[in-house]
């Protein structure tokens, strides 16, 4: 009835080309916004902001990332957690040696180193195919936990091998340390999300995503219509390394605060990365974000209705909470192997008939 | 007589050779699977970790569930209260490896043919946190130490007997001697059963084809079924030397990431690649560990096998005795 193409009319070529060509969808969006921009901030506390929303964004960050590489471009990375950890670790050197520059710059050139090492070991992207090349990337991972664990250059010689985060404030008010106030800490993740996935969402349909995809569907033919896979390839990984250390610097910065990086990056990390992008949906960005919330509030509702529904003690729960979330993943693959983001195609064809399917 | 270093690092290299076999026990469970139905089951390691919890359960007469019946309903159950000798605990482990294979074919893979490859890889993922949870859940998760009756400490034999030849007595472990036996064993007793056995055949005829084996009436779920119960089965030898060398707990379902850099060096579909994978990355990350190691901070166990199998992977891009990659548009 309301959601529909017929009679919105579109006179030029941007308003055909827009993101959204429904007039619901452009609405619902802004309102999206709105809510999130304009009544979180006042109503956040800081349970909500620790538990809920600031890793829900961090990770929506880190999943868009992943879902440019794996979902867009079909490489598939389990070097999440390492590249994290780039960014994390090279914001947290930004950070202490030229203190006086804006962490909004550090967190973005944490981005831009983590791009570089992507990029490194991306290269064997070109000859590795397949499941040879998640196993590949694995190396990526080990071998970069180990270093940040090793050298203690990245982390200062501090006594403990630990990185904690200095107080910055961006615009006047603290983003990082103790006295950060919850909505100043959810609105910083906020903004650099909005920007990233406009950024994300952009580049994919146009000519890179186009590009990415075509490599993604067989790269042999994508190679023979003109697409070099050289560029091609080594641009996701890029892009997609840029994405996951700005998540990994934020996810240091200003959610945790202090880091170690075998606990906090390890291998586990890139798996509920990874995990988020399959239950989310491949190769979509609503779907990235679907995966990142499913896959925070998830323990969140379990915790509560295990610990403190059924009473039972906190290891057994956790071990509990193990099996529910492998199950579910594994019941989620075979009823919806495309992931939440099909669900939602599927809801939107059907809206699109309603009320008078046919 | 040779020089000392050379005896040291002959030593080094003898034992990465031993833990080279305990790496392609493991990387042994994921080629079977992967040939038989194309899925990189990355829940290997966990399938190893749940076979050593339950064999020391039964050893010890645990009563499953305690923790949580406990929880629930407020008792205090621990034990049944008598203990196993290991050779039946291993049969009735091997028992329940086998009704665990038929479920995972019943619940999950039966509903995933045709998926693509990525989706049947985050599936086994989602049962290797599944097995983990249940494992723990089942049996506790506290640190057991397991003990079926194999040899362990160091070998005096080899010692004694380099020592009286050298003039440097060689420390090797018993258990890693044992290891290196049985998995030499259950290789030939593999080969053997694929070569000449029924079942082998059909086997070998579901890596080959799909479509032509279901063709010819072989059924696929049984051959499924059969194949994760074999791997289940390595999966409970590779536990038993694991779990003997290092005590059973959490850390036993690592030894899966231990395994893909092997499978990588060997190529996914091939058993001696894994054997041979298995044995290059035991001594070359002894080697470098030994040699290298200790020039920039040591622990380089971790990281070393993903990269030499990456670089390596860089020059053969199917491993080493894997089917060679032909790509068509």
């Amino acid at each position: 009835m309301f959601y529909r193409e017929a009679g919105d009319f579109k006179t030029t070529y941007p308003e055909d080309a827009q993101t959204f060509p429904i007039q619901f969808d452009r609405v619902r969006y802004y309102a999206v916004l709105a809510i999130a921009f304009g009544v979180i901030p006042f109503f956040i506390n800081d349970y909500w902001a620790n538990a809920v929303f600031v890793p829900f964004l961090i990770y929506a960050i880190a999943a868009i990332g992943l879902n440019i590489l794996t979902g867009y471009c079909g490489q598939v990375s389990l070097g999440t957690g390492g590249f994290m950890a780039v960014g994390a670790y090279s914001c947290y050197k930004l950070m202490t040696s030229f203190p006086e520059v804006s962490i909004l710059i550090h967190v973005l050139l944490a981005g831009g180193i983590t791009a570089c090492v992507g990029v490194l070991f991306g290269l064997p992207s070109l000859r590795i195919k397949g499941f040879y090349l998640a196993v590949a990337t694995l190396a990526a991972q080990f071998f970069l936990v180990w270093l940040f664990n090793k050298v203690p250059w990245f982390y200062n010689y501090s006594a403990s091998g630990q990185i904690n985060s200095p107080e910055r404030t961006f615009l006047g008010h603290f983003v990082t340390g103790p006295n950060t106030s919850a909505a100043a800490k959810y609105l910083f993740c906020l903004v650099i999300l909005f920007a990233l996935a406009w950024v994300a969402r952009n580049l994919t349909r146009g000519a890179v995503g186009r590009k990415w995809m075509a490599i993604r569907d067989m790269d042999i033919a994508a190679e023979i219509i003109g697409v070099n896979p050289l560029t091609a390839k080594l641009s996701a990984f890029a892009v997609s390394s840029f994405f996951i250390g700005v998540a990994g610097a934020l996810f240091f910065a200003v959610y945790l605060g202090a880091a170690e990086v075998g606990e906090v990056f390890g291998i586990n990390k890139s798996f509920l990365v990874l995990f988020m992008v399959i239950i989310g949906g491949l190769g979509s960005i609503f779907g990235s974000f679907a995966g990142a919330a499913f896959l925070v509030l998830l323990p969140v509702f379990l915790k509560n209705v295990l610990v403190e529904g059924m009473g039972w003690p906190t290891d057994l729960a956790a071990h509990i909470e193990l099996m529910i979330v492998g199950g579910l993943i594994v019941v989620f693959l075979i009823l919806e192997p495309h992931g939440l983001a099909q669900l939602w195609r599927v809801a939107k064809e059907k809206l699109r008939l309603w009320p008078f399917p046919h | 007589m040779l020089p000392d270093q050379i005896l040291f690092a002959l030593e080094v290299t003898l034992n990465g050779l031993m833990a080279g076999v305990m790496y392609a026990l493991v990387a042994l469970g994921f080629v079977l699977i992967f040939k038989a139905s194309g899925i990189f089951n990355y829940a290997q390691g966990v399938l190893a970790l749940f076979a050593a919890l339950t064999l020391v359960g039964f050893q010890n007469g645990q009563i499953p569930f305690a923790h949580l019946i406990n929880a629930t309903f407020g008792t205090n159950l621990h034990t049944f209260g008598w203990t196993l000798p290991g050779i039946v605990a291993i049969a009735l482990t091997a028992g329940v490896m086998v009704l665990l294979a038929w479920l995972i074919e019943r619940l999950v893979l039966k509903h995933l043919v045709n998926q693509p490859p990525i989706i049947l890889f985050m599936a086994t993922i989602g049962l290797a946190y599944f097995l983990e949870g249940l494992g723990d859940v089942m049996w506790g998760a506290d640190i057991k130490t397991l003990d079926v009756g194999l040899p362990q400490g160091i070998s005096e034999t080899v010692e004694s007997a380099t020592a009286a030849l050298l003039g440097y007595g060689f420390f090797i472990d018993n258990l890693d001697i044992v290891a290196t036996i049985v998995a030499v064993i259950l290789v030939a007793t593999l080969t053997i059963f694929s070569q000449y056995s029924k079942q082998g055949r059909a086997l070998r005829a579901v890596a080959d084809d799909h479509q032509a084996a279901l063709s010819v009436g072989i059924s696929l779920r049984f051959i499924w079924v059969l194949v994760w119960s074999i791997a289940g089965f390595v999966a409970l030898v590779a536990g038993i030397m694991w779990g003997t060398k290092s005590g059973v707990q959490f850390s036993l379902s690592l030894i899966a990431l231990k395994a893909l850099p092997v499978l990588m060096l060997g190529g996914f579909t091939s058993i001696p690649g894994a054997i041979v994978g298995g044995l290059i990355i035991g001594v070359g990350e002894k080697l470098f560990e030994f040699t290298i190691g200790p020039m920039i901070g040591g622990a380089t166990e971790n990281w070393f096998a993903y990269v030499l199998a990456l670089l390596f992977l860089v020059f053969r891009p199917q491993g080493l005795f894997g089917e060679k990659i032909i790509e068509r548009v």
